[in-house]
């Protein structure tokens, strides 16, 4: 699904990740756990194809297709997604109306009919529910003066409404308190299927609890120093990552 | 928010010339005066018009009394001046004589109208919306003027309202802007060609809203119209206008006077979506919009409110204002001006308080993009009487790029200590992050940046009639597409 191969990118003129290689196969789940400032982030967002990020060298395909050469809104097209760390806030946007804007948008590259008002509303409602989301949430400007366990669990909505193949998390766990983790690692979790993949940045082992991973990687100081099993995440935890990597 | 990067300012480096959909001309025979203006010119303009005498006398009198005022020069505005002398005064579309109804009007001109999105035909027309589509100096058709005249509304052009109403229209003319008020507005009175009028009589609520769609056409020709929007006590109303004009090299100019007098509880909903022509990337061409616009809320507890939107024109110059003698009165004036390329805006509205416990809200939100200019300018004068006055103030401004400007100058003056008077400015850049996090959601720039300017006026365009917000939204989309990337 996803193949990333020797990946080089710097922020500010500084190389931030330096030779990141790893291969996702479809409906598996990996995990990347790391200290603060590996690049667990930058990860995400050269995935994403975020502007000022810039690769260096290294290639990433996902499903095939040459992802780095696509603008972050095709590749949502082609398939990817990325939970922000940091959601953002869009003031005087409802979430609604954000939420209609961007499933059309993207149904829409993918060559599927653009949902009509009626049945987009009942789609919402229903996945909103699931993740404790309430009504008058989705009536708010996005985003705007949320909790953090709000924006988390808004970007988990998205996530599922934009039917990604391959899912960035970047900390969704950070700011949930163990209720909240276990209803939005539900929402991931029915997400999961043979057809799509899911790399689950986190720093703590709590969330792998709850989404059991396929692989767990370490990320430090640019480059994937450490891979293994569910395992691994335990390991970490106990010893910490100074021991391990 | 964060300030934008390196990465938006080159982005916005590359900006694109907005696109203008309604850039296109009419062939139609025209019927002109020559180019110039004098006393001659009145006479002919007034003889086509078929006018009662007083109206001549009162345009030449406006004509002296132009001839020694000058032109403003406060505002924030960069232009090559106006020869007054290089323009038609008049231009009407042929047509051998006044059409009684639709059937009649010009097959073209109807061809037009759709073109711009307002078709004429009332099967066509939005539900419960009467237009009165004035081209260069005509009025050319009013639609659903039998269920109007039911309710008792008169909806005309001004014209025939100085026909049909001439006690109205000599009692109200000129009463809110003075004939001598500035200099454009004294040009207007002199030459003005048509315009509308609207009239509601006590205790009535329009039935529908009611629209103008002006139109420039004809080259080298200026526009002047009027309008005169009288509401008796306790009735309701509200007024859209909306104008476009053929894309050209020279500019044109428009000079417009609307007068709006709201009765006792009576309340006047004012809404424009301005989109004159704005002038190709380079600045080359466009609408010089020069516009005197005042409300004066007469009755106590009536009310004005002014909501625009204006992306259009190469300069605007533009005030609506509210006079609050009634006491109880409210003003309220909504805002968006968009500006791109090389368009300059100053504009913003006067809140005059006079009558006791009157209040005024002014909410202004300013986009820059391109090489624009864009100044809000907004004046709250309290006057000694005027006690327990309140005004809340709202400035904010966004800017797209670096070489774009934006400015707020307000100016408050008090004369009664029990005013209460709020004041509050923003200015901030859209941030590469609500931009990056938008196309992380499949939106491209051009969305993602309409999406987010649509959030940032939000307030004011919840403030247009339904119908029209959405319109307004993709007119603002739509201007600042290729602003980003
Ligand atoms: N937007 C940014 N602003 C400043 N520094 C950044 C930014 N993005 C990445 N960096 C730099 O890249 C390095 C990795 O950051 P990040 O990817 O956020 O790490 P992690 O998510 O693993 O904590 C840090 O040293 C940080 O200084
Ligand atoms: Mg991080």
């Amino acid at each position: 699904m996803l193949q990333i191969s020797d990946l080089h990118a710097r922020y500010d003129g500084k190389d931030i990740l330096t030779g990141v290689s790893l291969s996702i196969k479809p409906g598996e789940v990996h995990a990347i756990m790391g200290p603060n400032g590996a690049g667990k982030s930058t990860l995400g967002y050269v995935l994403s194809g975020r502007p000022q990020y810039e690769v260096t060298s290294g290639q990433v395909q996902l499903a095939g297709q040459d992802l780095l050469a696509l603008e972050p809104e095709q590749r949502v097209a082609a398939g990817l997604f990325l939970a922000f760390q940091y959601p953002v806030e869009i003031p005087g946007v409802s979430t609604m109306n954000f939420l209609r804007t961007a499933v059309n948008a993207v149904r829409k590259a993918r060559g599927q009919a653009e949902h009509d008002a009626p049945s987009f509303l009942r789609l919402v409602r229903e996945k909103a529910k699931a993740l404790g989301i309430s009504e008058e949430m989705l009536k708010r400007p996005l985003n705007v003066g949320f909790s953090g366990g709000e924006k988390k669990r808004m970007e988990t909505l998205q996530m599922l409404l934009l039917e990604p193949k391959l899912a960035v998390l970047d900390e969704t766990d950070s700011g949930l308190d163990i209720d909240a983790l276990k209803v939005v690692a539900q929402g991931v979790n029915s997400l999961r299927g043979s057809e799509r993949s899911l790399l689950v940045i986190t720093h703590y082992q709590r969330l792998l609890d709850y989404i059991k991973p396929d692989f767990v990687h370490v990320l430090s100081a640019g480059r994937i120093v450490k891979s293994g099993g569910p395992e691994l995440a335990l390991e970490l935890e106990a010893k910490g990552y100074s021991h391990v990597a | 928010m964060p300030g934008a990067d390196p990465h938006t300012i080159r982005t916005v480096a590359a900006l694109g010339e907005a696109r203008y959909p309604h850039g296109f001309e009419t062939a139609i025979e025209s019927d002109s005066a020559p180019k110039g203006l004098g006393e001659d010119t009145i006479r002919f303009i007034s003889a086509k018009k078929n006018e009662p005498d007083w109206l001549l006398q009162w345009r030449l009198s406006a004509f002296k009394l132009w001839q020694g005022l000058r032109e403003p020069n406060w505002a924030k505005l960069n232009y090559t001046p106006v020869d007054y002398q290089d323009i038609s005064y008049y231009s009407a579309p042929k047509q051998k004589t006044a059409p009684k109804s639709l059937d009649e009007v010009d097959p073209e001109l109807l061809k037009t109208y759709e073109k711009l999105g307002i078709p004429l035909s009332e099967q066509k027309l939005l539900a419960g919306v009467a237009v009165d589509a004035v081209f260069d100096s005509v009025s050319v058709v009013t639609t659903f003027r039998e269920e109007l005249k039911k309710a008792g509304v008169i909806f005309c052009s001004i014209s025939e309202a100085v026909r049909e109403h001439p006690e109205l229209v000599q009692k109200y003319l000129g009463s809110v802007v003075p004939v001598a008020d500035n200099f454009f507005a004294a040009l207007n009175c002199a030459v003005f060609t048509d315009g509308s009028f609207v009239y509601v009589p006590p205790g009535v609520r329009c039935p529908m809203e009611l629209s103008t769609y002006f139109r420039i056409n004809a080259k080298n020709t200026g526009q002047f119209e009027r309008t005169l929007i009288i509401a008796d006590k306790g009735s309701y109303v509200s007024y859209l206008e909306g104008c476009t004009a053929p894309q050209r090299d020279e500019n044109q100019l428009h000079a417009a006077v609307v007068e709006l007098i709201a009765l006792e509880d009576a309340e006047i909903k004012y809404s424009t979506v301005q989109n004159w022509y704005p002038g190709d990337k380079d600045g080359k061409g466009g609408i010089y919009n020069f516009v005197t616009k005042r409300g004066a809320c007469r009755g106590a507890r009536s009310k004005i409110s002014w909501t625009q939107v204006e992306t259009g024109s190469a300069i605007t110059w533009k005030y609506p204002s509210c006079i609050l003698q009634g006491e109880g009165s409210v003003g309220e004036f909504y805002s968006v001006a968009l500006t791109t390329n090389h368009q300059q805006a100053d504009t913003g509205t006067k809140m005059i308080h006079i009558g006791k416990n009157s209040r005024s809200t002014i909410i202004s939100k300013g986009i820059s993009a391109g090489q624009s200019q864009n100044t809000y300018r907004g004046l709250v004068r309290v006057l000694p009487r005027a006690d327990g006055a309140q005004n809340y103030t709202r400035c904010d401004s966004l800017l797209l790029g670096d070489r774009c400007g934006a400015h707020t100058v307000p100016y408050i003056e008090s004369k009664n200590p029990t005013a209460r008077l709020e004041h509050e400015a923003t200015a901030s850049k859209v941030s590469d992050d609500q931009l990056f996090y938008c196309r992380a959601r499949g939106l491209d720039e051009d969305e993602a940046v309409g999406l987010i300017i649509n959030g940032f006026c939000r307030e004011v365009l919840q403030a247009l009639p339904m119908e029209f917000a959405v319109e307004a939204q993709k007119l603002i989309a739509l201007s600042l597409e290729g602003s980003v990337g």
